[in-house]
């Protein structure tokens, strides 16, 4: 069974948010260093992404709380994972062992599933790549709008390492999500056509955009069409937004995609706005509720959750999605 | 069942998408950032001049261009660095960056550095085989990669495509090369067979169009999905110097090229003749040449063009071209651009047309400011342009005014009412207060957006404020203070309208006030909404949501228990907050040294009035970067005036203001008066006492310091009396608001509340200045301890100097009192005419008061929080009740 496959059968269920399940575990610097960075010259607690390596038990946990939720789809814990995220903690050099890493505790929580569970679906595991913490289309200095952060090519050679990693940890399909400025996404894209043409083998490109706010933009300030018209050159399996918006504001963008796109059309919103407090207290019924919508007027073909949901939200998800059939796409196998 | 997709024939996108259709109309590629075509465009990126140059591409965007073609091919320039830095800046100018970039180029390496920059799906233009089947592949393959749509010249090994025949073959191989080993979308294939001059009086050339066209027709006949494009002023070279006929040419053959299937040109929109207008004589002499029809076609239209030389410049297209729009574009042009110069006439035909006065308001009136009311929302235009865009509107209503009058007598007469708005909204600066630029900012803000303003102006006591509220039965109340003291008498009006059992919202707002503040020490005391509205362009938000049926209850709700958590965690952070003993903190007070190199006597000791003071003296410093504050538009000067965002309106701003300060320089409209005094004093404790007996008293910080760290009072910057060594401290009051109110009258009358507010925020800056002159004077001459001192204008806004100048009522000495110890040393009423308010405010407003201190050790600090025993004390040494000193003091005492 391919991705393809499945999503003629279903609509397909992604996860929901890792960071918000890390946060359960209340973590200390000491569990963020293990044994092998006690002694690393900077902070290390937040770094989320290096517990694939020292607490691969726990990421590996909650991957698989995720797949008995319902999730078709898991992502992998590496959305700072390459070199320009890692700078922050001087851990540049780590960015293709992190992914490795990332891919294997996934790996461990299918296999682990797919045993307790011989007739279950197949599972597979996205590569996640996130947005890396520069804009190569926006300045960080309002007195020169000309000054970039960050290079096309250097953000190409970060992604080209962090796929690579991900792809010998053999993840089944690269997900480049939260993506705020198109620019960077675009490097991203670039990095995977040139490492699929080299490796000679065709991996599923999902793609998810991030509506920043009300004024329907991204960050570097495209609409939802014209950022759907500028990843349209490659060969997606998906497109989608995810993040910033709660399922209810989210909905209208996801609609502009599925009136357009050829390819799967993907959602996983958060649970909600976030409160005064920066916490998100929509409910798994409450989300779901909003979701339903999604399934009812056929406009996806993926829905999970971003910040702030976790397995009750994706098994709510998952049960209302399975009474609606996925959206119709062009592409037939 | 499969959904079905929309076809487009082109799919581009900039910060917006361009999606064209069968049926779209011709794509406009917008020419003239191109350095092999434009000279000035060349001048200005070989200068460097990357704003003019910016400009050059907005213009086109305004003028209709769908696609910016951009071209840095110039031997005396790096390509690759100017293509870089243009596309980076057009990427920070959202007007530009809408549309979708065409990156032109001959040069590989210029065209893979634009590609890395525009995040959109932009066109490269081009590539060709030129060099091979297996060049052009890498190139297309990147391309691809790099997300672009690409245009293709007819251009091969043997050369550039001249023929039909060889425009075919060329065509035809490339696109399969490209469809079939590349999988290049064939809709993002662009093919450019190239557009030869015709009329050239050469045998061979008389069929260069014709052949474009064919070629056009077989490729849109035969290459499915693919485009054809073309720089359509080629065609015409031969004409050149004669733009009428060249004018003429390009709309024909544009014409004529379209009807064959060409997409899209590159071409100067504003070089375009209307087809349909080209003089049937000139039109048929074109034609013949365009489409081959006459063998001597060329030498007809060159006599033609001989002969109407004269004829052949066009008249510059005015700006004015939007007066020949329908009225209601008028109308909302002339509100969105702030242009007053037609608002009565056009206004007048507006009467004439809606029939009643009100139907012309609520119609195309309000239709332009809800336009400008979106546009400042989304931060699309600026407060000072939409200040403007209310002096319009302001003025289209005073025009409409009688014939309101005359309606409402009328309906009156009937028994009827007449009233439509969004809301009613009581706008005042409490009693004791005199400031009012941000209220009149929010006025005008709320006023354009339909609410109804009820201004009771400045120093309104609470009496008179909710009596107004009842009478005009307002939806919302707005309160606004600068001075400290504005926030107790805040605080009183909310208790008085809790007593009165009044129930409609009530908005604070003003500098001195805050969310901490609000939440803490306001919105216990009233029952109903209480907000804190941080600048005016939140302002609107707010009263929509509070008086909207559907938000409201929602909206309040979440305030409140935002501010209660804001209350809480004031809560915690005051008991977290560890404050020393008074004694303690005396102790721990800050020991300077006394002796001949830190104390030095007056040159002329005593008090100095200075009763007309050159305004143009003070221009040099001027401290701009508040006045930009004043107007919500942040950044530092001059910086700001080249800001990617705000630059524009910064820009129009600074120079409005240049000629409000030349008018006012010029007619001596404002008046700016000081007067200064240095006195032999000692400090003791906490005061400061002068050998005259006057006695200045001042707070000492007791927060608790890191170790060598003093607990501060202003005292300590003088020698005690127990050194036996003399010393001097020196007080002042300067104001540059004498003839404000006038000159702010004469605007309003003419609802010009731009230039209203302007002349206020300008006064302020004045008096700022006028202090930081005045301080300089005293150090150099009158103090004279500074003689040799000197500074740049930077330098005196960083304070880089020796000595400071605090205020009271501000956070060295918060207790605004002492002014009145300032007021009757110096005689400041008498001697400059400045008074007091019972809030101790300043008036005329504009202005400044405080003391010098002279010691090189000398600095800034806040006091932050005091203890009652502080408090007490204080009350004991100054002669008040205990009772009084807190109401004074109630800002820092914890």
């Amino acid at each position: 069974m391919t991705l393809q496959e499945l999503s003629h059968q279903k609509i397909i269920i992604l996860d929901g948010a890792m960071g918000t399940m890390i946060q359960r575990y209340k973590l200390e610097e000491s569990d963020f260093r293990g044994e092998r960075f006690a002694q690393h010259p900077s902070d290390l607690k937040g770094n989320n992404d290096l517990l694939c390596i020292t607490q691969p038990g726990i990421i590996e946990e909650i991957h698989y709380q995720y797949l008995q939720a319902g999730a078709d789809i898991i992502e992998t814990n590496t959305f700072n994972a390459q070199r320009i995220s890692l700078a922050d903690y001087h851990m540049e050099e780590l960015a293709y062992e992190l992914n490795l890493a990332a891919a294997t505790c996934a790996r461990k929580a299918v296999d682990r599933f797919q045993n307790e569970n011989p007739t279950a679906t197949r599972k597979f595991i996205a590569g996640a790549v996130g947005p890396t913490n520069r804009t190569a289309s926006l300045s960080p200095d309002v007195n020169d709008p000309g000054f970039r952060a960050i290079t096309y090519d250097q953000l190409v050679e970060a992604y080209s390492e962090q796929i690579n990693g991900l792809l010998d940890g053999g993840v089944d399909a690269l997900i480049i999500e939260t993506i705020f400025d198109t620019l960077n996404a675009k490097a991203a894209l670039y990095a995977a056509m040139e490492i699929c043409e080299n490796r000679g083998i065709e991996v599923p490109l999902m793609i998810s955009g991030t509506i920043t706010d009300a004024s329907g933009r991204t960050l570097s300030g495209q609409t939802a069409e014209a950022f759907f018209v500028s990843m349209s050159h490659a060969p997606l399996f998906s497109i989608g937004f995810n993040c910033a918006l709660g399922a209810e504001q989210l909905e209208q963008y996801v609609q502009v995609l599925s009136k357009h796109a050829d390819c799967c059309v993907s959602a996983y919103p958060n649970a909600g706005l976030p409160n005064a407090m920066g916490h998100y207290d929509q409910t798994p019924d409450e989300m779901a509720e909003l979701v339903k919508s999604y399934c009812e007027k056929g406009i996806v073909n993926i829905l999970g959750g971003c910040c702030g949901t976790t397995p009750d939200h994706i098994r709510s998800i998952s049960n209302i999605a399975s009474h609606y059939q996925p959206r119709k796409t062009a592409i037939h196998v | 069942m499969k959904p079905e997709a929309p076809k487009y024939k082109i799919r581009l996108s900039g910060l917006e998408p361009l999606l064209a259709t069968a049926e779209s109309n011709f794509i406009n590629v917008g020419e003239r950032c191109n350095v092999t075509g434009s000279k000035k465009f060349l001048e200005l990126i070989k200068n460097d001049q990357f704003d003019a140059a910016l400009a050059v591409a907005k213009e086109q965007v305004e003028g209709g261009a769908q696609v910016l073609d951009i071209n840095m091919d110039e031997g005396l320039i790096d390509g690759v660095r100017a293509m870089t830095r243009f596309l980076n800046l057009i990427a920070s100018e959202p007007d530009i960056a809408r549309i979708p970039i065409m990156i032109d180029s001959s040069k590989w390496e210029i065209i893979e550095a634009g590609l890395k920059c525009i995040q959109g799906k932009g066109v490269v233009n081009s590539i060709s085989l030129k060099e091979g089947e297996s060049d052009f592949i890498s190139k297309a393959k990147k391309i691809k990669r790099y997300g672009a749509a690409v245009v293709v010249m007819a251009f091969d090994e043997n050369g550039q495509a001249d023929t039909l025949e060889r425009r075919i073959e060329i065509c035809n191989r490339a696109y399969r090369v490209l469809v079939d080993q590349v999988q290049f979308e064939p809709t993002d294939i662009i093919f450019d067979p190239n557009i030869f001059p015709v009329g050239t009086g050469m045998e061979e050339h008389r069929n260069n169009a014709v052949h474009f066209f064919q070629a056009t027709q077989w490729i849109k006949q035969n290459l499915p999905g693919a485009l054809v494009s073309g720089g359509v002023s080629n065609v015409s070279f031969s004409f050149r110097g004669n733009n009428r006929v060249r004018e003429a040419i390009h709309s024909v053959f544009l014409y004529h090229g379209i009807q064959h299937g060409l997409d899209m040109g590159i071409v100067n929109p504003s070089q375009l003749e209307v087809y349909d207008e080209i003089p049937a004589e000139l039109l048929a002499l074109v034609e013949d040449v365009v489409l081959n029809r006459r063998d001597d076609a060329t030498e007809r239209l060159l006599d033609y063009a001989d002969k109407n030389k004269e004829s052949a410049k066009k008249e510059s297209k005015q700006d004015l071209e939007w007066r020949n729009a329908s009225l209601e574009d008028r109308l909302s042009h002339a509100l969105i651009k702030g242009i007053i110069d037609f608002i009565d006439e056009d206004t007048e035909e507006a009467r004439q047309k809606y029939g009643r006065p009100l139907h012309v308001i609520e119609g195309p009136l309000m239709a332009g400011m809800s336009i400008v009311g979106d546009l400042f929302g989304s931060g699309k235009m600026f407060l000072p342009q939409v200040v403007k865009s209310a002096r319009v509107m302001k003025k289209a209503v005073a025009y409409l005014e009688p014939y309101l009058q005359a309606e409402k007598d009328e309906l009156r007469a009937a028994g009827g009412t007449a009233s439509s708005n969004a809301g009613k909204i009581l706008m005042a600066t409490v009693k004791g207060d005199v400031h009012d630029i941000g209220k009149n900012i929010v006025s005008v803000v709320l006023a354009c957006n339909n609410y109804e303003i009820i201004d009771l102006g400045v120093m309104v006591p609470a009496e008179k404020i909710l009596e107004a509220a009842i009478k005009e039965n307002v939806d919302v109340i707005g309160l606004s203070g600068l001075i400290t003291p504005s926030l107790d008498e805040m605080i009183h009006v909310a208790k008085e309208m809790q007593r009165r059992k009044m129930c409609m919202p009530l908005l604070i707002g003003g500098a001195t006030t805050s969310r901490v503040h609000t939440a803490v020490k306001i919105e216990p005391h009233y029952d109903h909404p209480v907000v804190h509205v941080l600048d005016a362009s939140r302002a609107v938000t707010v009263v929509s949501s509070l008086l909207s049926k559907d938000q409201q209850k929602e909206y309040v709700a979440g305030l409140r228990s935002e501010y209660s958590k804001v209350r809480e965690n004031y809560a915690t952070q005051n008991e977290n907050r560890s404050l020393l003993s008074l004694v303690e903190a005396q102790e721990n007070r800050a020991k300077l040294v006394f002796d001949n190199t830190t104390i030095q006597p007056p040159l002329m000791p005593g008090v100095h009035v200075f009763s007309r003071i050159e305004l143009s003296e003070l221009v040099p410093y001027i401290d701009w970067m508040p006045f930009f504050q004043s107007w919500e538009l942040a950044g530092r000067f001059p910086q700001i005036l080249d800001d990617e965002v705000v630059g524009e309106q910064a820009r129009q701003l600074y120079e409005d203001a240049q000629n409000m300060l030349e008018e006012i320089i010029r007619e001596s409209s404002i008046e700016a008066r000081a007067v200064v005094g240095v006195f032999e004093a000692n400090s003791e404790g906490d005061d400061i006492l002068l050998s005259n007996g006057t006695t200045f008293r001042t707070l000492r910080q007791q927060t608790k310091k890191a170790a060598g760290q003093p607990n501060f009072a202003l005292a300590d910057f003088i020698a005690p009396k127990d050194s036996g060594k003399k010393d001097y401290v020196g007080c002042f009051a300067v104001c540059a608001g004498y003839g404000v109110d006038e000159l702010v009258k004469t605007f309003e009358q003419k609802h010009d509340d731009y230039n209203a507010i302007l002349v206020k925020a300008l006064a302020d800056r004045f008096a700022e200045a006028l202090a930081e002159y005045m301080h300089e004077k005293v150090r150099k001459e009158i103090w004279g301890y500074d003689s040799d001192e000197s500074f740049t204008n930077e330098q005196l806004i960083t304070e880089s100097y020796r000595g400071i100048r605090p205020a009271p009522g501000y956070p060295a000495c918060p207790d605004h009192l002492e002014k009145q110890t300032i007021w009757e040393l110096l005689e400041v009423e008498k001697t400059i005419g400045l008074s007091l308010t019972e809030s101790m405010a300043m008036y005329p407003t504009a202005a400044v008061s405080g003391y010098y201190f002279a010691h090189p050790e000398s600095k800034y600090f806040g006091i932050q929080k005091i203890t009652k025993e502080q408090v007490k004390d204080y009350a004991s040494r100054k002669g008040i009740t205990e009772a009084e000193a807190e109401k004074w003091l109630s800002p820092v005492l914890i």
